[in-house]
C-alpha cells in the first residue's frame, strides 16, 4: 500500500494538477479533493495547493478557509495529519490559523515568477526531513502576495523555536527574515510560498530540488 | 423600469416605417441600411440594428479584407490540408500532431481597448482568445502576447505598458495559463494605437474537437458563465439615451466604460465546466461570446447549423436594471458561452454547471424553420435569416494603391549612414545596441507572468520559441513563435511578410521542432486608406505564398484595421505565429551556451551588408529606408531541416535565432542566458561591423559539441548550407571576447542588457 496524498481543490486552484503528478513521480497516490465536501477520503497527508481560489478578490485564502473540507483539514491537523500549504495553501493556512502570520502584496507591488534559492533552515519537519540542514535548494516563486509579516512576538517565537523552515537568499518580495516557509509547533504543518511542485524534473523546472519535499513525508508516514 | 411601450417590436416596425433610425452613429452607411430594409422587407427593429450594425462592422464581418483573406484558401495545396482539421472560419484552427492528438491556436488582436484602458483592455484579450480555444472543444494550455507601444521613454508609455503588462499577467496567472513568449516592440507610431495581441495554444484529442454549430429540432441553447451588463455595449447605447430618462434605470446610468471588464476566477471557473462537460459528452455545439456578444454567437450557431432558433431573450441573467434588449444581444459582458444541448442532456448540464458555481441558463431551442426569432416579454423583436446578419454582410473591394512615398522611402538606403569603423566605436555600439529598448531583456517584463504552472513548460522566455510538452507519456509537444519585423514591412509589406513568417519559422526550427501550421494577427491603419490596402494586400500574398513554399498551411487569423492616430497608420504589423511539433521535448535545443566547454560556434547561413529597417540604423541614426534583408525560404526550410536532425541525433547543444540586432546580439543573449563566456573570432577577410550587426535572415548561431563537429559540418556541406566557424564557448573567459575588436566581461553585458526596462518602468 503506497502513502495517500491528499490535494484540495478549491474553485481557481490551479497548481492542483502539477501537486498531484508530483506525489506521484515520489511513488504516492495523489486523491483529489473537493472544496465542498466534508470528506478527506481517508488520506495520510493533505496538501493544499497554489492558484487563486475563489479568485482572491478578497485577502489570499480569506474565502476559502471556509471551505467545507477545510473544517476536516483542521480536525486533522489537530490530530497529527501532515499538512502543506504552497503558495494559495499558504495564505489559507494562515487565514485558518492553522500557521501564524500572513501573506501581503510583494513590496515591488508587481506579481514575480523567477527561481528563487531557498536555505533549508529546519530539516527536522514532516514536509523536510530529506534535505540537510542548511542546505540550498532552486524553486520557483510566482506570486502577488507572497511578503510574509507578523508581529515581533510571532517571529521571535518562530525564530526561537526554529520554525522558519524556508528562507531565502535573495528575498524578492520583502518578507520579514527572508521567511519563505514556516511550521506550526509540531512539525507536521507546513507552509511555503515558493512551489516545490514545479521542481521535480530539471525539463520542466528548474531542478529537482522540490522532489525532497514529498520524499520527506512519505518517511515520515512509513515512520509514524 | 422599462415599459413594453417603448419596445420596438417587429410589429411596432411594421407599423412605423419611416420612423427615422441612427444607424449613422452605429456605424452603417446609407446603402447598408438601405440592404438591411430590402433583405428585411421593413425596417430592422432597434434589435436588429443593433446586431446587424455590430455583426456587420468590420471586426466582425471583415468587409474590406474577405476577398483578400480568400487568397489564403487559394494558396493551400491538399497536402498542406493534410494534417488540418479544422482551417480559417472556425473560432480558430485545428492540426493533428500525431498520437492521436489534436493542437488548436490563435491569435486575436485587442489594440484600442487596451490604449483606452491598458489593464482591462488586454487582460479581456486575453480572456477573449482563451475563450476561442475552449470553443474548440480543446483545454487551453498556454498563452503568448505581442505587445507593442511607443518610444519606450515616452510618457504615455509609462501609462500604457504597465498596464497592459499588469493586465496580461493578472489575467492569465489567475486563470491558470503559463505564459511561455512573445515580444515587446517600441516604435513611435504605435503611441497613440498600442497593440495587444494575445495568442493561446490548447490541445484536445482529435476525436473531440467540438465545432459550432446548433443543430437538432427541440434541442436547447444554454447560456452560461457571467451575468450579461452594461459593459462594453458601445455604440449600440445611441439606440437607448434619446429613449430613457436620466434616472438610475435610463439613460443617464448608462455612460458605462465601453471597455470591458475582465474576471479571471469566473473564466478559470468557466474553462473547468466547459472541460466537464465536454468529457460528459452534454453538448452538440458551443460558441463562446465575445464581440458582439449575443448578437455574433446565436447568428453564428444558427447560421452554421441546419435549423432556426428562437432565443427568449427575458430569460438572460443580467446585472444591471433597465436593459434593453438591443443592449442585452450587443453587451461584450466577459466570461459567458452559450451551448447547444439535447433536451434529455439538460439536467445533466446543468448540474455539471451548479458543481462549479456556474450561472446556467436555457434561454431557447433550435428550431425547424431557417429564421433566427427573438422574444422579449412576449413580443418578437428579432426575426432574420441568421446568415444575413453573420455571414452575408457587406463585401468591399477598396481601392488599392502603391504610396507615392514608397518609392523615396526605399531609395533611402541605409548604405550612406555613418558606420563604427574602430575597434572602440564597435564596441561602444555593441554595448548600446544590447541596451536599446528593442533588444534589451525582456525579463521585466516576463517575470510578471507565471510560466510554470500545468508544469509542462518546457522553454519560455527569453527562448526563441515557447515550447509545452503535451503528452505526458510520449514527451510530444509543441513550439510557438510570434514575430513581425514592421520596419522590414514598411519598407516592403511583402517581402517583409515573408520575413516575419521566416523569422517565426526559424524560431521554432531553432528549438528543435518541425514548423507546422501558421496563424496570423494582421494589423493595419484604414482599409478606406488605398496606401493601407496596398500595405495589406501585399503583406497576404507575401504571407500565403510563403506559406506555400513552406509547405504550412494558415489555419486561422485575425485582421485588425484603423490602428492609427489621426491620419497616420501604424508601421503594417502582420503578426505572424508558426506552431511545431516536437516528437520528444527532452530533446529540445536551449538557447544558452554552457552544455560543455570549447564547443565550436558556427554560424549557418549567409551573412550579407543588409541594413535596411535594421535595428542599427534605427538605434543609431533613427532612420527606415532602403530595402529590408532578402528572403530565402528553400534556405529557411534546409535550416529547419538540418536542425530537426541535429536536434534529433544531439549534434548541437545550444541554437539561437539571428535577427534583430544580428550576431553580436545572438552571441550576447546566448552567452548571458548560458551564463558561459565565448570567443568569437570573425573570418580573416570579414567586416566585422557587417558581421556582427546585419540581419541578413536565414541564420542561426549553433554551439556543437567537438565530438559531432564533423559529422554536422559535414551535413550542412552535403545539404548546401553554408556555415562558418565563429568561435568557441570558453567557460574560463566570463566574458564575451571578439577577437580584435573588444573584450566585454558578461557582468558588464548583463547590466547593460537587463539594466534597460527596469530603469525605464521601475
Amino acid at each position: 500500500m503506497s502513502a495517500r496524498v491528499g490535494v484540495i481543490t478549491f474553485p481557481g486552484s490551479l497548481d492542483d494538477s502539477d501537486t498531484a503528478r508530483a506525489i506521484g513521480l515520489v511513488g504516492a497516490e495523489a486523491v483529489g479533493l473537493w472544496h465542498g465536501d466534508a470528506d478527506l477520503r481517508g488520506v495520510d497527508a493533505v496538501i493544499l495547493p497554489g492558484g487563486f481560489s475563489y479568485g482572491d478578490y478578497l485577502r489570499a485564502g480569506a474565502i476559502a478557509r471556509f471551505a467545507p473540507v477545510m473544517g476536516e483539514v483542521v480536525a486533522a491537523a489537530r490530530r497529527g495529519m501532515p499538512v502543506l500549504g504552497i503558495c494559495n495553501g499558504f495564505q489559507v493556512l494562515c487565514e485558518a490559523g492553522l500557521l501564524p502570520g500572513a501573506l501581503t502584496r510583494n513590496e515591488s507591488l508587481h506579481f514575480v515568477c523567477r527561481d528563487e534559492w531557498l536555505r533549508v533552515d529546519n530539516a527536522s519537519t514532516a514536509w523536510t526531513s530529506r534535505f540537510e540542514p542548511g542546505a540550498e535548494i532552486l524553486v520557483p516563486i510566482k506570486h502577488m502576495e507572497g511578503c510574509y509579516v507578523a508581529d515581533q512576538s510571532t517571529v521571535d517565537e518562530l525564530e526561537g523555536e526554529g520554525r522558519v523552515v524556508f528562507r531565502y537568499v535573495d528575498n524578492p518580495n520583502g518578507s520579514r527574515a527572508d521567511i519563505a516557509g514556516i511550521a506550526d509547533a509540531s512539525g507536521r504543518i507546513v507552509g511555503l510560498m515558493p512551489h516545490p511542485e514545479h521542481a521535480t524534473d530539471a525539463l520542466t523546472g528548474p531542478s529537482d530540488d522540490g522532489l525532497g519535499m514529498f520524499l520527506s513525508v512519505l518517511d515520515h508516514l512509513v515512520a509514524a | 423600469m422599462t415599459s413594453t411601450d417603448t419596445i420596438d417590436t417587429v410589429e411596432h416596425a411594421l407599423a412605423t416605417p419611416d420612423h427615422p433610425q441612427p444607424y449613422r452613429e452605429l456605424g452603417l452607411r446609407d446603402d447598408e441600411y438601405e440592404r438591411i430594409r430590402a433583405i428585411l422587407g421593413r425596417r430592422p427593429t432597434d434589435a436588429e440594428l443593433a446586431m446587424y450594425s455590430v455583426m456587420w462592422s468590420e471586426h466582425c464581418s471583415y468587409k474590406s479584407s474577405k476577398v483578400h483573406l480568400r487568397y489564403f484558401g487559394e494558396t493551400t495545396t491538399d497536402e498542406m490540408r493534410s494534417k488540418m482539421l479544422a482551417g480559417i472560419g472556425e473560432n480558430a484552427g485545428v492540426i493533428d500532431i500525431g498520437d492521436g492528438w489534436a493542437v488548436t491556436f490563435k491569435a486575436e488582436s485587442h489594440n484600442h481597448p487596451s490604449y483606452v484602458e491598458p489593464h482591462q483592455g488586454a487582460a479581456t484579450g486575453v480572456g477573449g482568445i482563451v475563450r476561442d480555444i475552449l470553443a474548440m472543444g480543446a483545454r487551453p494550455l498556454a498563452v503568448q502576447d505581442s505587445i507593442r507601444f511607443g518610444p519606450a521613454d515616452a510618457p504615455d508609455t509609462r501609462r500604457v505598458l504597465p498596464g497592459v503588462v499588469a493586465g496580461v499577467g493578472g489575467y492569465g496567472n489567475c486563470l491558470g495559463l503559463p505564459n511561455i513568449g512573445g515580444e515587446v516592440v517600441f516604435d513611435r507610431t504605435y503611441a497613440g494605437n498600442p497593440l495587444v495581441n494575445a495568442l493561446c495554444v490548447g490541445a484536445m484529442r482529435v476525436q473531440d474537437l467540438h465545432l459550432a454549430h446548433a443543430s437538432g429540432t427541440g434541442n436547447k441553447i444554454m447560456l452560461f458563465g457571467a451575468r450579461t451588463g452594461l459593459d462594453g455595449i458601445g455604440g449600440v447605447s445611441v439606440l437607448a439615451s434619446d429613449t430613457f430618462s436620466g434616472d438610475e434605470d435610463g439613460g443617464g446610468r448608462k455612460k458605462l466604460p465601453s471597455v470591458q471588464v475582465g474576471d479571471p476566477f469566473t473564466e478559470k471557473v468557466l474553462i473547468e465546466c466547459c472541460l466537464e462537460l465536454f468529457a460528459a459528452g452534454l453538448v452538440v455545439g458551443i460558441q463562446d461570446l465575445g464581440g458582439a456578444g449575443l448578437s455574433c454567437a446565436t447568428s453564428e450557431l444558427a447560421s452554421a447549423g441546419d435549423g432556426g432558433m428562437v432565443v427568449e431573450l427575458d430569460r438572460v441573467p443580467l446585472r444591471a436594471k433597465g436593459m434593453t434588449p438591443a443592449e442585452i444581444l450587443s453587451s461584450e459582458s466577459q466570461e459567458r458561452m452559450c451551448a447547444v444541448v439535447q433536451p434529455a442532456d439538460v439536467a445533466d448540464f446543468l448540474a455539471v454547471c451548479r458543481k462549479w458555481d456556474v450561472i446556467a441558463t436555457e434561454i431557447g431551442e433550435v428550431t425547424d424553420g431557417d429564421r433566427l426569432v427573438i422574444n422579449w416579454r412576449g413580443a418578437t423583436v428579432v426575426d432574420v435569416l441568421p446568415r444575413t446578419v453573420a455571414h452575408e454582410g457587406p463585401v468591399y473591394q477598396r481601392p488599392i494603391a502603391r504610396p507615392s512615398t514608397q518609392d523615396s522611402l526605399v531609395a533611402d538606403s541605409p548604405d550612406s549612414l555613418a558606420r563604427p569603423a574602430t575597434a572602440a566605436e564597435l564596441r561602444a555600439t555593441l554595448l548600446r545596441m544590447v541596451a536599446s529598448p528593442n533588444l534589451a531583456s525582456r525579463r521585466w517584463v516576463t517575470q510578471q507572468y507565471d510560466r510554470y504552472v500545468r508544469g509542462g513548460t518546457v522553454l519560455a522566455q527569453p527562448a526563441d520559441s515557447g515550447m509545452i510538452r503535451i503528452d505526458e507519456r510520449t514527451g510530444r509537444g509543441v513550439a510557438v513563435s510570434t514575430d513581425c519585423n514592421s520596419r522590414y514591412v514598411a519598407l516592403d509589406p511583402y517581402r517583409g511578410a515573408q520575413l516575419a513568417l521566416a523569422e517565426a519559422y526559424r524560431n521554432v526550427a531553432v528549438t528543435g521542432a518541425t514548423p507546422a501550421a501558421v496563424t496570423d494577427c494582421l494589423n493595419f491603419g484604414s482599409p478606406e486608406d488605398p496606401g493601407v490596402m496596398w500595405q495589406f494586400r501585399e503583406a497576404l500574398h507575401g504571407l500565403a505564398d510563403g506559406c506555400r513554399e513552406l509547405g504550412i498551411p494558415v489555419i486561422g487569423g485575425n485582421v485588425s484595421f484603423y490602428n492609427q492616430t489621426g491620419s497616420v497608420a501604424i508601421l503594417p504589423t502582420p503578426l505572424v505565429g508558426v506552431l511545431g511539433v516536437i516528437d520528444d521535448v527532452r530533446r529540445r535545443i536551449p538557447i544558452g551556451f554552457g552544455a560543455e566547454t570549447g564547443e565550436s560556434l558556427l554560424l549557418l547561413g549567409t551573412t550579407r551588408d543588409e541594413f535596411g529597417g535594421s535595428e542599427w540604423a534605427h538605434v543609431v541614426h533613427n532612420h527606415l529606408g532602403g530595402q529590408p534583408p532578402r528572403v530565402d525560404l528553400a534556405v529557411e526550410r534546409l535550416l529547419a531541416e538540418v536542425l530537426a536532425v541535429a536536434g534529433r541525433e544531439g549534434m548541437v547543444s545550444s541554437a539561437h535565432d539571428l535577427s534583430e540586432g544580428g550576431l553580436a546580439q545572438a552571441v550576447v543573449e546566448a552567452a548571458l542566458i548560458g551564463e558561459t563566456g565565448c570567443r568569437i573570432v570573425l573570418p580573416v577577410d570579414a567586416d566585422p561591423f557587417v558581421w556582427l550587426f546585419a540581419e541578413s535572415s536565414g541564420r542561426a548561431l549553433v554551439a556543437v559539441p567537438r565530438a559531432a563537429e564533423l559529422r554536422f559540418t559535414e551535413m550542412c556541406t552535403a545539404r548546401r548550407l553554408p556555415w562558418t566557424r565563429v568561435g568557441v564557448v570558453d567557460a574560463d573567459v566570463d566574458a564575451v571576447e571578439i577577437q580584435g575588436v573588444a573584450t566585454i566581461g558578461l557582468s558588464d553585458l548583463r547590466v547593460a542588457w537587463e539594466g534597460t526596462l527596469p530603469a525605464l518602468f521601475g
